[in-house]
């Protein structure tokens, strides 16, 4: 099982409060996690990875272990810490003003 | 009991405003979607409980939305806008090729029949349908593949596709409007497209005044009983067609500017027309720090200055292009938003103004809607 972090906004249009648990097929990675997120919350499609290429959005990164995860590859697998469900997967908006 | 409600587009979430056929006392619903881009919420002619919204973000993206119920519950539909085939190259504001990319829906016009077919205008410039209610999106391709297409270029608040007219007695003519391609018209349903911009001259702005594309056109209007007469605000001058924008001639008169971004036009008098002057280039505030509506009742070349109501002194806010709407009560009802959160509403067709509300975030549009 794995726990996910949205931005607000994206709770909000995901309608969820609170973490997002996830059960992933096969070997946890960012790939592997959106593709069962988008699954289960269609409405969120398009807002953290682009429809066509699936390139993350520029504005958004993803973080977890109090590591950057957002350069690794989308295949690439996920911390143990992550994949056990011990440590959260964030995604995360960059800080802006206004 | 006959009512009206406004829908308002800011910079940071929806509102609706409702009022009876007095508008007089309104009630205020939103923030919806808060801190949210809306760029433009419109209602179905067909049924004024169908809403559709275009919410976006620059973290998130485009995300489109539809109440069902006159905006009360909101469902998320489809957001996937992709160009048709190979998108190719239109000219960036150095004039150097750059790929088509989607940014955002700037308007949302449905069909005035059927609730569930609704066209969207984007940036990069294009136009898409749905006739599923929003749940999927198809690009009109013959707009953006016409020949000068490869020449586009956009306008300082980027190449959008802002302005969509279906034509009640042609149901297969559109007209469409980009900033900075021109005007567009289709007698075909939107398979192939021609530019109409013969009248139009840009001599700031291009280095053939009069050239077949490349006008900075800020928004049309068309009354529904006379789709063949059009009305156009430009970067500068107002323009008028007869010809159902076959030719265009300019009838600015004497606006104290003819610099501005909204145009409208009476619900019950197709000669009596609207537009809020701007002092350009650049201040985009009302001139003298006057805010004032300019009606002509014989549609265009004299014009009028409305203002009671409206602050005449130290008003610095801009009204744009998608902000000003009517209602089809009797008398008219106008409405108009500005980027300092006000939301002005005129009960006799704009011979006096009072604010709905004075501080909602920045305004981006503005629709009316007349409930029966």
């Amino acid at each position: 099982m794995i726990r996910l972090v949205l931005p607000a906004h994206l709770r909000t249009l995901a309608h969820v409060d609170g973490e997002v648990k996830l059960e992933v097929e096969g070997r946890a990675t960012q790939r592997a996690v959106l593709d069962a997120l988008e699954a289960r919350y269609p409405m969120l499609r398009g807002t953290i990875r682009d429809h066509v290429t699936r390139q993350r959005r520029p504005f958004l990164r993803l973080f977890a272990c109090e590591q950057d995860l957002s350069h690794e590859s989308p295949d690439a697998p996920l911390p143990d810490a992550v994949a056990t469900g011990a440590e959260p997967l964030l995604v995360v908006g960059a800080m802006a003003g206004g | 009991m006959s009512g009206v409600r406004i829908l308002v587009g800011t910079r940071k979430g929806a509102f609706v405003l409702t009022s009876d056929g007095k508008r007089e006392r309104w009630d205020v619903s939103g923030p919806h979607f808060g801190g949210w881009e809306i760029y433009h919420l419109k209602g179905s002619l067909a049924d004024s409980n169908r809403l559709y919204a275009s919410q976006s973000s620059g973290w998130f993206g485009q995300v489109i939305q539809r109440s069902n119920d006159g905006g009360k519950t909101w469902e998320t539909m489809g957001n996937k806008f992709v160009y048709d085939g190979v998108p190719g190259t239109h000219l960036w504001y150095d004039g150097t090729p750059r790929p088509w990319e989607f940014k955002r829906v700037w308007h949302l016009e449905p069909s005035p029949s059927e609730p569930d077919t609704v066209y969207a205008g984007v940036e990069d410039a294009a136009l898409f349908r749905s006739i599923d209610g929003g749940q999927t999106w198809q690009e009109l391709p013959g707009l953006r593949s016409h020949d000068s297409g490869r020449y586009w270029q956009p306008g300082a608040g980027g190449m959008c596709l802002h302005t969509i007219l279906l034509d009640p007695s042609h149901p297969e003519r559109i007209v469409i409007a980009i900033s900075a391609a021109g005007v567009f018209r289709t007698d075909d349903a939107g398979k192939t497209w021609r530019p109409i911009n013969r009248g139009l001259k840009s001599p700031h702005e291009l280095p053939d005044p009069d050239a077949e594309v490349g006008h900075c056109v800020h928004r049309i209007a068309m009354h529904r009983s006379r789709p063949g007469v059009l009305f156009m605000q430009k970067h500068w001058d107002v323009m008028r067609s007869d010809d159902a924008g076959e030719s265009w001639h300019e009838v600015s008169g004497n606006l104290p500017t003819d610099f501005g971004f909204p145009i409208d036009v009476h619900a019950h008098e197709p000669d009596t027309i609207y537009v809020i002057p701007i002092k350009s280039d650049s201040e985009h505030y009302p001139p003298e720090g006057k805010l004032r509506v300019y009606r002509s009742r014989m549609g265009g070349h004299e014009w009028e200055a409305l203002t009671k109501g409206l602050p005449q002194s130290h008003c610095y806010v801009n009204v744009l292009r998608d902000a000003m709407a009517v209602d089809s009560l009797e008398p008219c009802g106008v409405y108009f938003g500005t980027t300092g959160g006000q939301v002005y509403a005129s009960a006799d067709a704009g011979d006096s103004w009072a604010p709905i509300v004075r501080d909602l975030p920045s305004v981006v549009s503005v629709e009316a809607q007349t409930l029966s």
